[in-house]
């Protein structure tokens, strides 16, 4: 018998879900408990489905264990675009809601869950699936290992996605310890760190049973990835139960210590989730895709080690005038100033990568994919540390300026730079010659650059606006805005950020129908990109 | 160890340490002759597509 054991651990799981309802402490509790049920009982009937029996008195033949396990990245490939959209819609859904309120339907689905659905489905969902897949591609391939651990890495994928069901609902029913980013209450983070343990697992397991003497760059960016953010998920989680079957927690940290602990873990979640661990896919897939290796190894080490030093004290700076000690917020703003230089270090080093092979960029829209969320990533680096400088902050801070920032970043280097690589992937995954489409790359790629333009360019103007009105007194000291004047003043930028996100949104849709082409198979016929140089180069002179 | 101590600690060895570790780091990556070995080590995802597991 084959694959016999995975449904009875499932099976004894689902039962000990419907134990948790049962006793639930709480009605939250146990409807998130019966969700668990439902998700565990449908995987369990799938994977009884998979069992194979041996005819009698024979064996099964042993399975292939040869090669690269790619199984698990075209999974996560799929699950990287699936996660995208519904990631993608809800902020349509959200930036909707705040230019026309009647969109909140009470009380599931009211902007004050939803923001976190959304949040946490983009960055968790699909930037956590677009880091779990191409992380596997690249450590296999600069290794030239399999994938340490057999099935754990199914355990890995599949345990992240319970962890993202579970997440998204509990925001839905109401289940939150409302800490930014780190919403999902005690009993689901208890189930991520198990899944991230076996994660680095496999990740340091492939490693050290690799061929090539030295461990590539891009790995170094990835494990610092996965151990930055072990560590800040478990101490920033670190809270008490009220009981055993009841959502309910409380941290284990209080007033402003708690504050710079949430922002200590928030501020690294984007220097290590978005930012390092995206880097590790720059470092293989610029140069893959561009056909060079990249522009200086030297600099990339330098690039690794500056944002390591720097970034973890950067947090302070998202608490400027709050009760934290004036010295930790100084310290916040000069550690996020110095991260300029590493980040235009990495962002030129990944650009000059293209260095005598610029030409390309007219052929190839999905290397132009990849500078183009290079560019971002200088823009959105430049503008962060500005942002972090206290009298910046004094007219940014709590405006929408922030969620401008934050999206030419998610949006511009993240969104982009993993649209590059699943461009990359998935004809290599699925053995095909090439994409469906290159033009409709192209289609892509400018619906959602203009999606950006449009929402970074609106936030911009919303924030500044909500800044100068907020601090504006009379001649007798009063304040001359009340809050809903400023709210009403910024309506028609929030119709227009409504607007870029459709366009990015739009860019989706377009990929995922190349991307179900190329899986398929098809090949569309189209003109060459770049026009002269789909023309066949004249024979030398003799 | 009481806060003060503690943050003495960190804002003068601390912070020392650290410094010295990094200028390390910087150090070590200009070592002679690491320009010859980083040009190599710089085409390992290029050349792995030739090779199996």
């Amino acid at each position: 018998m084959r694959n016999g054991t995975e449904p009875i651990i499932l099976g004894a799981a689902t039962l000990l879900a419907v134990l948790g309802a049962a006793f639930a402490q709480d009605e939250l509790f146990r409807a998130h408990a019966w969700v668990l049920v439902a998700v565990l009982a449908a995987t369990t009937i799938v994977l009884m489905r998979r069992v194979e029996f041996a005819p009698a008195g024979q064996t099964l033949p042993p399975k292939d264990t040869s090669g690269y396990m790619d199984d698990v990245i075209r999974f996560g490939a799929v699950a990287t675009l699936f996660w995208g959209i519904v990631g993608f819609l809800v902020g349509v859904v959200i930036a909707a809601q705040l230019a026309w309120p009647w969109l909140n339907i009470e009380p599931w689905f009211n902007f004050g869950r939803l923001r976190p659905l959304h949040t946490s489905a983009v960055i968790f969902a699909f930037g956590g699936n677009a880091l779990l897949c191409t992380s596997f591609y690249v450590v296999q391939r600069t290794c030239r290992a399999r994938l340490f651990g057999g099935n754990l890495a199914w355990f890995v994928f599949w345990g992240y996605q319970l962890f993202i069901v579970m997440a998204a609902t509990g925001y839905l029913l109401g289940v939150t310890q409302s800490k930014e980013y780190a919403e999902p209450e005690w009993y689901v983070d208890l189930w991520l760190t198990v899944v991230w343990v076996a994660y680095l697992i496999v990740y340091l397991g492939t490693i050290v049973r690799r061929k090539e003497p030295h461990i590539y760059v891009a790995n170094w960016f990835y494990l610092s990835f996965i151990i930055t953010v072990a560590m800040l998920h478990l101490v920033n989680n670190a809270a008490v139960p009220v009981s055993f079957l009841g959502v309910k927690s409380y941290s284990a940290f209080s007033g402003v210590q708690d504050a710079l602990t949430q922002w200590w873990y928030g501020h690294n979640a984007v220097g290590f989730f978005l930012t390092a661990g995206f880097l590790g896919m720059m470092y293989y897939f610029v140069p893959k895709q561009a056909n060079r290796p990249v522009y200086s190894y030297r600099l990339s080490i330098i690039h690794f080690w500056a944002l390591i030093f720097l970034y973890i004290w950067a947090g302070p700076h998202h608490l400027h005038y709050t009760a934290l000690p004036d010295w930790a917020q100084t310290l916040g703003m000069v550690f996020s100033i110095m991260l300029w230089m590493p980040s235009w270090g990495g962002m030129i080093n990944g650009l000059m990568t293209l260095q005598g092979a610029w030409d390309k960029l007219r052929t190839d829209p999905v290397l132009r994919m990849m500078v183009m969320s290079l560019a971002f990533y200088g823009m959105s680096t430049f503008e962060g540390p500005m942002m972090s400088i206290k009298s910046v902050n004094s007219l940014s801070h709590y405006t929408d300026w922030t969620i401008g920032h934050v999206h030419s970043g998610a949006l511009g280097w993240n969104g982009m730079v993993t649209f590059g690589a699943l461009y990359y992937l998935v004809p290599k995954l699925w053995n095909r010659e090439r994409l469906y489409s290159l033009q409709l790359v192209n289609w892509h790629l400018w619906l959602a650059t203009l999606g950006i333009v449009i929402y970074a360019a609106v936030m911009w103007v919303a924030g500044i606006t909500q800044g100068l009105m907020w601090r504006e007194y009379d001649d007798q000291g009063f304040l001359v805005n009340s809050f809903v004047e400023t709210v009403s003043a910024i309506h028609p930028e929030y119709v227009m950020r409504t607007v870029g996100g459709l366009l990015y949104l739009g860019g989706a849709f377009v990929m995922a129908y190349n991307i179900w082409r190329t899986i398929r198979g098809d090949v569309r016929q189209e003109k060459a990109m770049g026009g002269a140089a789909a023309v066949p180069a004249a024979a030398p002179a003799q | 160890m009481d806060y003060s101590t503690f943050r003495q600690f960190a804002d003068s060895w601390g912070l020392l340490y650290m410094f010295l570790l990094f200028i390390g780091v910087i150090a070590f990556i200009f070592r002679p002759g690491s320009k010859k070995v980083s040009e190599e080590l710089a085409q390992i995802p290029l050349k792995e597509d030739a090779e199996d597991v």
